[in-house]
């Protein structure tokens, strides 16, 4: 307020108190909060943040890299050469599966014609590799190589070369990210091999997986291998997901407890391969419309009288 | 001697472009990817208290609102959850300003400590509101990783400060 004419001094001008700017940032931030939780409508925010933060991202990158490069050309000629015979050794030993592969999938395919069967639909990959883990500690996902310009979308299955491994759930120009199985936010159906039980495996944190819903006396055996059902329309079934390591069956309570561990190395890193999307399953039936409306008891129908 | 208010060391004034810098250099080194290699110290929570300890009427809520946008962006966690937890730890930081410089450094850094645990636990229970998993108690070994630097990192920050060590005798300080 000018008395004289003349301005307060400027420096005790601060703007507003403390505490008032502590209540507008925080409101803002939990805004955000929701808006990102609840309402998903910031992903174009972080779509375009995080592809002009990419050659950044990548410069950083590049001392570990480095010591990644300068730790393998260390490493000693010997356990390579022994690596390379394992290979040598995996390959003569896979080779008469894969010489027979062919006839066995022609011989299918006839075999499925014959029975009128919907052909089995052939999956093409993408080979990516795993550039790091993202640094969100509160969940499991990482970074891969590849994004929509080479034709990766949301939802495409990421396997190794043991099991699956996860998910695509956001796609960047150059690189996409992938949700792992062990994420808690994850789920995948899946059946049992053994007996072509079916369930629901969700991720249960620390590395471990829990199959869900199944009643206390169900044929689950410790040692089972799960495999994809593929009733989600995601991934294509007969893909190994996990086993069982451990099985609680606790009458007071209506469902066991079943701890899984994945197969493949899914908090390793490396190479994965990105399956192409399948086509879209048959859409399910609607729901069985309620019965039409009967005249109850009690109740006269009237007609329309014009 | 210190930098501390009760050592009369006395600093030049701080450069605002410098301080910009080391914010976005501490962006950088954060998004580093280590993975989830524990006690990885949060560069940018530190670097904040820090301008937000000496600085308090350059750098506050509104630089930590910021950065943690751009954190929470570069870490792909959930919007918001950066900046919630950076905007608590610079009232706290400012807040605290004029007594924590009294100290010498070594207490500056147990004032320091729990403000970056009250920080990290601000993000745990948000996440966990979230429904996402537990990290595990290794992860709050980034505070105390981040708490011992604040020694070497005093003196860094404050390097373009510090005055000449000759003395001038016609100087009138």
């Amino acid at each position: 307020m000018s008395v004289v004419g003349h301005a307060p001094p400027p420096f005790f001008k601060r703007g507003p108190a403390p505490l008032v700017r502590l209540a507008f940032f925080v409101s803002l931030s939990l805004v955000l909060l929701v808006a990102d939780l609840r309402f998903h409508t910031l992903e174009w925010a972080r779509l375009a943040v995080a592809t002009a933060a990419w050659p950044l991202q990548r410069v950083t990158g590049i001392p570990i890299d480095a010591a990644g490069d300068v730790g393998g050309y260390l490493s000693r000629q010997r356990s390579l050469l022994g690596e390379n015979e394992e290979m040598r050794r995996r390959q003569l030993g896979t080779a008469n599966l894969l010489l027979r592969q062919d006839h066995l999938e022609q011989e299918n395919k006839r075999l499925r014609a014959l029975l009128e069967m919907r052909e089995r639909q052939p999956v093409e990959g993408r080979i990516a590799e795993i550039l790091y883990a993202a640094r969100d500690p509160f969940s499991r996902r990482v970074i891969i190589d590849k994004g929509s310009h080479q034709g990766i979308a949301p939802g495409q299955a990421v396997v190794d070369d043991i099991g699956v491994i996860g998910q695509v759930t956001r796609v960047f120009p150059l690189t996409s990210e992938v949700l792992l199985l062990t994420d808690k936010e994850q789920a995948i159906p899946v059946a049992v091999q053994r007996n072509g039980l079916r369930a629901v495996l969700a991720g249960a944190g620390a590395g471990m997986m829990e199959l869900r819903f199944l009643a206390a006396n169900a044929e689950v055996q410790v040692g089972d291998i799960l495999v994809t059902s593929g009733l989600d329309g995601v991934y294509i079934p007969g893909l190994p997901v996990a086993k069982v390591v451990k099985i609680d069956r606790d009458s007071s309570y209506s469902f066991a407890r079943i701890i899984c561990a994945p197969l493949a190395g899914v908090e390793r890193h490396g190479l994965a391969l990105v399956l192409g999307g399948r086509t879209a399953l048959p859409p399910q039936p609607d729901d069985v419309p309620a019965t039409p409306d009967q005249p109850t008891r009690g109740k006269r129908v009237k007609k329309k009288v014009r | 001697m210190q930098p501390t208010h009760s050592s009369r060391r006395i600093l030049l004034p701080v450069r605002n472009w410098f301080i910009v810098l080391t914010l976005f250099l501490a962006l950088v080194l954060n998004l580093v990817p280590f993975g989830r290699f524990p006690g990885i110290p949060d560069w940018v929570a530190l670097v904040l208290a820090f301008w937000c300890i000496h600085q308090p009427l350059k750098v506050g809520m509104a630089a930590g609102f910021l950065l943690g946008l751009a954190m929470d962006v570069a870490d792909a966690s959930i919007m918001g959850q950066h900046a919630l937890a950076y905007v608590l730890l610079a009232f706290v930081a400012a807040g605290w300003s004029r007594r924590v410089l009294w100290f010498p450094l070594a207490q500056q850094a147990l004032h320091v400590l729990p403000m970056l645990l009250g920080m990290q636990l601000v993000m745990l229970v948000t996440r966990m509101i979230a429904g996402a998993e537990f990290p595990g108690v290794l992860w709050f070994l980034s505070s105390f990783t981040a708490t011992l630097l604040w020694y070497p990192i005093t003196y860094v920050l404050l390097t373009p400060q510090f005055q000449p060590e000759d003395k001038d005798v016609h100087r009138p300080i």
